[in-house]
Formats: structure tokens, C-alpha cells, sequence
């Protein structure tokens, strides 16, 4: 009984407990239980949660549900994968948390990520690197590495993550789940810590579409305390998941197939778009020629506004203090510099010197137009198309210290992803099979802004096309 | 463009974060290879558009004017390295010998 549980999927768990087959209490033990027997080897988790007490009800009764660890919680550390939060306890929890447990969830934990979501493989957490389930000497992805890992181990039912520029996307790739970064304000970020505050945007890790798709309806909707949150009401991602791909017209850019992505990669992508064309969808050439400008674009703004957000790590409202300062210079440079890992630091240097009065017209304000003309592009393609297919990421997952000493090559992993965080679009990621190696392929779909709906239905069509994989990770 | 030292310790300084003289070689190279990529941006004709901060725009986004309470004092202090009192404490910063 509590193996088969661990790879159902949410919503099966959820009636289980509604119907009093089984109780919250029960599925949080098999799940934790789970999660003692393999996270020596995964290293998923930064805090575990425990079982809860009492009845379960409501659309997620009883879901194990994994924590990002920078979301917001009372009654664990938020420690953002650093140092300088390493003690930290927020005084609030963030909305979606809120949203979760009054749908009936169960926090089983809160998950590793690069150090304040800077990174694409979870190496740069300040405590340990998550290892993928699949290859347990290749990465998870990152940022949302250890949501990733847990949802792919069975450690989690499912997960929330944060998608900066991939941040969700790609390490659901890498691990061979279902990650889904929503319209820009469609979820709220009130107590998600803030990375880049105009691209970060929370969004669910999945078994499958439709488990997806569940979360978004419990996530999903307007909130008062997040300036940013869209108005109006949201589509009903549950109900209206299935639809027919005949006539659905589905746009493939032809730089999101061009050198230097993996033969395989491209060949289980098309495999999967191919199915869907037999089933009636029209595969349509598109133009997106700004993608070579999208990695240089998004790593002016994103450290920019890192640059801004991360300097209230002062050493004097919370979190880590250096000993003895001599000053109040010394007292912030030294608590910063022992708080923020090596990807951090770099980012704030990158981030300061672009927005410094003599570089910010050639750099940041040159970005914010280009941007523009991103969006732009998007908005032309979608002229013609109902939604962007490709590539999740150029590679398999790699391995570990394979890109670690060269922050420009870890950067070139978001290239496909990054374009729906700089035009705000809804992005999926979701499993379309595996390389010879055993590796999990991600397929990504892209849809106009503000239309999540139509990018989980025709991620949906796939997923009814090429089945459970019914493959299991090794670990 | 590789950074020099005085110009990587000068940023280091407007961002508050010290740099040890290790960071300063290694950061040199690395920062230099992401600005010349980021730096092909400048090739690009960007004369007349506007610059996008936010890719879904709204503003003046307001809520109703309801009164609600905020976070209690030993809340907001609760993670403080050094308090005394009601207040966060920092190194004298004024008469500095």
C-alpha cells in the first residue's frame, strides 16, 4: 500500500484521504518514511516536516506537498539555501502556503535550491548538492532542485518551486516531472523571497499535467498583499483541462531546435509533437530571433534587481552578523561577505556594476528596451500560433561540477527558457521520454500571457498521447 | 573586457561587500567573460523603444484603506543579531574617533 502511494498522484491521494481510505496521517508517514530511506543519497530537503493530526478535507486533502525553501513559513527556518539566512524563522507565511494547507495539504518539507535561486543545477545551495534520482552522479537541475528531485523520488506528492528564468522548467526536465511557471502575477509572490522581483514568479512541480493543473487551481487567483497579483478571475484549470488538439496550432521556432542542442533532446521532442499533429494539431514555423539576445538580456536585469533586493542583508534587521565590526561599513561588507555564497557575490558585483551612474545607459537601461523588443517578438509569434513549442533545456541533466567553475556555461542552460520570464508568459515543462543513458527529456510549451489555460491543455494532449513512461527512478 | 582589481574593489565597495584578495583575481576573468557576452546587447538598434520593466503592466495598484494589524515590535526584532531594547543596534556611527 504505502510504496503505490508514494507515485500516485495527488489527486488519487486526496480521495483516498476524503473518502477515509486512508488519512492524512498515514500517507505523511509513508512519504516521510520515504524520505529517511533515501535522502542520505538525494539530499532533497533542507527541514522535514511531520505528520499531521485530524481530519483532512478540501481539493489537496492529505497531498504531500514539498516547500521551495524560500517561501515563507512559521513554523520552520526559510534559509533560501544561504548562510545568511541560515537561522532565520519568517514572521508571516507566504500566501500560497496559506492557500495550501486551507485546501487540505500536508508541508512534508521544504527543499534545497542554489543559494536565493541563483543557479541551474542546485549546486550552489551553501549546504549540500542535491542529487538528480536518476543519475545520482548527475545534478537535478536548478534552482527548484530539491522540489524536483522530491517529486521525481516519490519523497513529495508534489512540490512549489520559483522560476526566475527556468528555475521550475528546467530542473523538472532534468528530473523527468511536470513544473509549470504561471503568467507573471497569476500566483502570488507574497513570502517568496525576492530574486529578481519583475521575473520571479511561484509556480507547482508535479507527477503529471493534470496534478498540475489541480495545484494551479488551489494557487492560482488574485491576492491583495502582492501588489503585482493579476485582477480578475482565473479559468477553471481543472475542468476545462481536456481538450482536443485538432486544429490547435503549435509553433516551433526554429531557434529553439539549432546548434548545440542534443540530438536526443531534439528527437524525443519532435517524437512528441509529431503525436500530436497525427491527433490533428498543425505544427507552424516561427520566428523568434531575439532568443541569441535573451541569456545577455536576463543576466542584466536579473542581477540588477538582485543587486537591489539583497541589499536588506545588512547584519542588522536579520540574519547572519559578522563579529566584532569595526564600523558600520565593515559590520554590512564583512556580515555580506561571509553571509552570500561565491554565485551571489557574483551576481550583486555583476548587478551593482550595471546599474552603477556610468555603465546603467550601456547595460541595464539597454536591456529594459531590449526586453521590449523580446516581448514584442512573442507577441508577432503568437500571431500565428496558439502556442510555442521546444526544448525545456539544450542538455540532459549533466554532472555534478561539470559547469561549476564556469558561470557563463551554467548561464547558456536557461537559453530556451528564460524569453516567458522576460515577456511574463506561462511556461510548462513536462516529460516526453528519455535518452539512451536513462536520462529524462523535457518538452517545454509556451503560451500567451495570461493564457495558462491553453498551454496545460495542450501540455494535457501530450501527456494523454505518449502515456505513463512507467518508469520509476533507480534510488 | 577583463575587470581590474581597482575597478571590481570600487563595485565591491558601492555594494557593501568586501572581497578578499583571492575573489578579486578569480572574479576578474569570470565577470569580464558574462560582460562580454552580455555586452553583444550593444550591437542591437534599440533607438525609440521603450524600455519594458514589467512584463505584465499595472499600476497604481491600491487596496481598500482598511486598517489591519501590523507585525508586533518583538516579531519584527525576533531574528535581530543584536537589539537592545526596541531597537537594532549598529556600531556608532557618529564621533567616530
Amino acid at each position: 500500500m504505502s510504496d503505490d502511494l508514494l507515485y500516485r498522484p495527488a489527486r488519487e491521494i486526496a480521495d483516498l484521504v476524503r473518502s477515509r481510505k486512508t488519512s492524512a496521517a498515514e500517507v505523511a508517514k509513508a512519504f516521510l518514511e520515504r524520505i529517511r530511506a533515501t535522502d542520505d543519497r538525494l539530499h532533497a530537503f533542507i527541514s522535514v516536516g511531520e505528520a499531521p493530526k485530524g481530519a483532512a478535507e478540501g481539493p489537496l486533502a492529505g497531498v504531500p506537498v514539498a516547500l521551495k525553501d524560500n517561501l515563507c513559513t512559521l513554523e520552520a527556518p526559510t534559509t533560501c539555501g544561504s548562510r545568511i539566512l541560515e537561522n532565520y524563522r519568517a514572521p508571516y507565511e507566504a500566501t500560497v502556503v496559506t492557500r495550501l494547507r486551507a485546501a487540505g495539504a500536508t508541508i512534508i518539507g521544504k527543499t534545497n535550491l542554489d543559494e536565493f535561486a541563483m543557479g541551474s543545477s542546485t549546486e550552489n545551495s551553501a549546504f549540500f548538492v542535491t542529487r538528480n534520482p536518476w543519475d545520482l552522479e548527475r545534478v537535478p537541475g536548478g534552482s527548484s532542485g530539491g522540489s524536483a528531485a522530491a517529486v521525481a523520488a516519490g519523497q513529495a506528492a508534489a512540490a512549489l518551486g520559483s522560476d526566475t528564468g527556468g528555475s521550475i522548467r528546467q530542473p523538472a526536465a532534468l528530473s523527468g516531472v511536470v513544473g509549470f511557471k504561471p503568467t507573471y502575477g497569476r500566483v502570488s509572490r507574497y513570502g517568496l523571497v525576492a530574486f529578481a522581483s519583475s521575473l520571479d514568479q511561484v509556480g507547482p512541480l508535479a507527477r503529471d499535467v493534470r496534478d498540475a493543473a489541480l495545484l494551479m487551481s488551489v494557487l492560482g487567483g488574485h491576492d491583495p498583499l502582492d501588489a503585482t497579483s493579476l485582477p480578475g478571475p482565473s479559468p477553471d484549470y481543472v475542468k476545462d483541462l481536456e481538450r482536443d488538439p485538432k486544429g490547435m496550432r503549435i509553433g516551433l521556432p526554429k531557434e529553439y531546435f539549432a546548434d548545440g542542442l542534443d540530438p536526443e533532446v531534439r528527437a524525443r521532442v519532435m517524437e512528441a509533437l509529431r503525436r500530436l499533429e497525427a491527433k490533428g494539431a498543425k505544427l507552424v514555423d516561427v520566428q523568434l530571433p531575439m532568443t541569441r539576445h535573451g541569456i545577455a538580456t536576463y543576466y542584466i536585469v536579473a542581477p540588477a534587481e538582485a543587486s537591489s533586493n539583497l541589499a536588506r542583508y545588512d547584519g542588522v534587521h536579520f540574519g547572519h552578523r559578522t563579529a566584532s565590526p569595526a564600523s558600520l561599513v565593515d559590520l554590512l561588507s564583512r556580515s555580506r561577505a561571509e553571509g552570500f555564497g561565491p554565485e551571489v557575490r557574483r551576481r550583486i558585483i555583476l548587478g551593482t556594476f550595471v546599474l552603477s551612474s556610468d555603465r546603467i545607459d550601456a547595460y541595464y537601461h539597454r536591456a529594459q528596451k531590449v526586453r521590449r523588443l523580446i516581448a514584442a517578438e512573442f507577441e508577432q509569434a503568437f500571431k500565428s500560433c496558439d502556442v510555442i513549442a521546444g526544448p525545456t533545456s539544450p542538455t540532459p541533466a549533466f554532472r555534478v561540477g561539470e559547469k561549476a567553475s564556469d558561470p557563463l556555461s551554467m548561464y547558456l542552460c536557461d537559453v530556451y527558457t528564460v524569453g516567458a520570464n522576460l515577456a511574463g508568459l506561462p511556461g510548462l515543462s513536462l516529460p516526453c521520454g528519455f535518452t539512451s543513458k536513462g536520462l529524462p527529456v523535457g518538452l517545454q510549451i509556451i503560451g500567451r500571457v495570461k493564457d495558462d489555460l491553453t498551454v496545460l491543455q495542450a501540455g494535457r494532449a501530450v501527456e494523454r498521447e505518449l502515456g505513463p513512461s512507467g518508469k520509476r527512478p533507480p534510488v | 573586457m577583463a575587470l581590474d582589481a581597482a575597478a571590481l574593489r570600487k563595485i565591491a565597495h558601492l555594494a557593501r561587500l568586501e572581497l578578499s584578495e583571492t575573489e578579486l583575481q578569480a572574479y576578474g576573468p569570470q565577470i569580464g567573460a558574462i560582460l562580454d557576452h552580455i555586452g553583444e546587447l550593444r550591437k542591437l538598434d534599440v533607438e525609440g523603444v521603450e524600455p519594458l520593466a514589467h512584463a505584465v503592466e499595472i499600476a497604481d495598484v491600491r487596496r481598500d484603506d482598511v486598517p489591519r494589524p501590523g507585525l508586533p515590535p518583538e516579531a519584527a526584532l525576533a531574528n535581530a543579531p543584536a537589539v537592545a531594547g526596541p531597537y537594532f543596534t549598529v556600531p556608532r556611527i557618529l564621533d567616530q574617533p
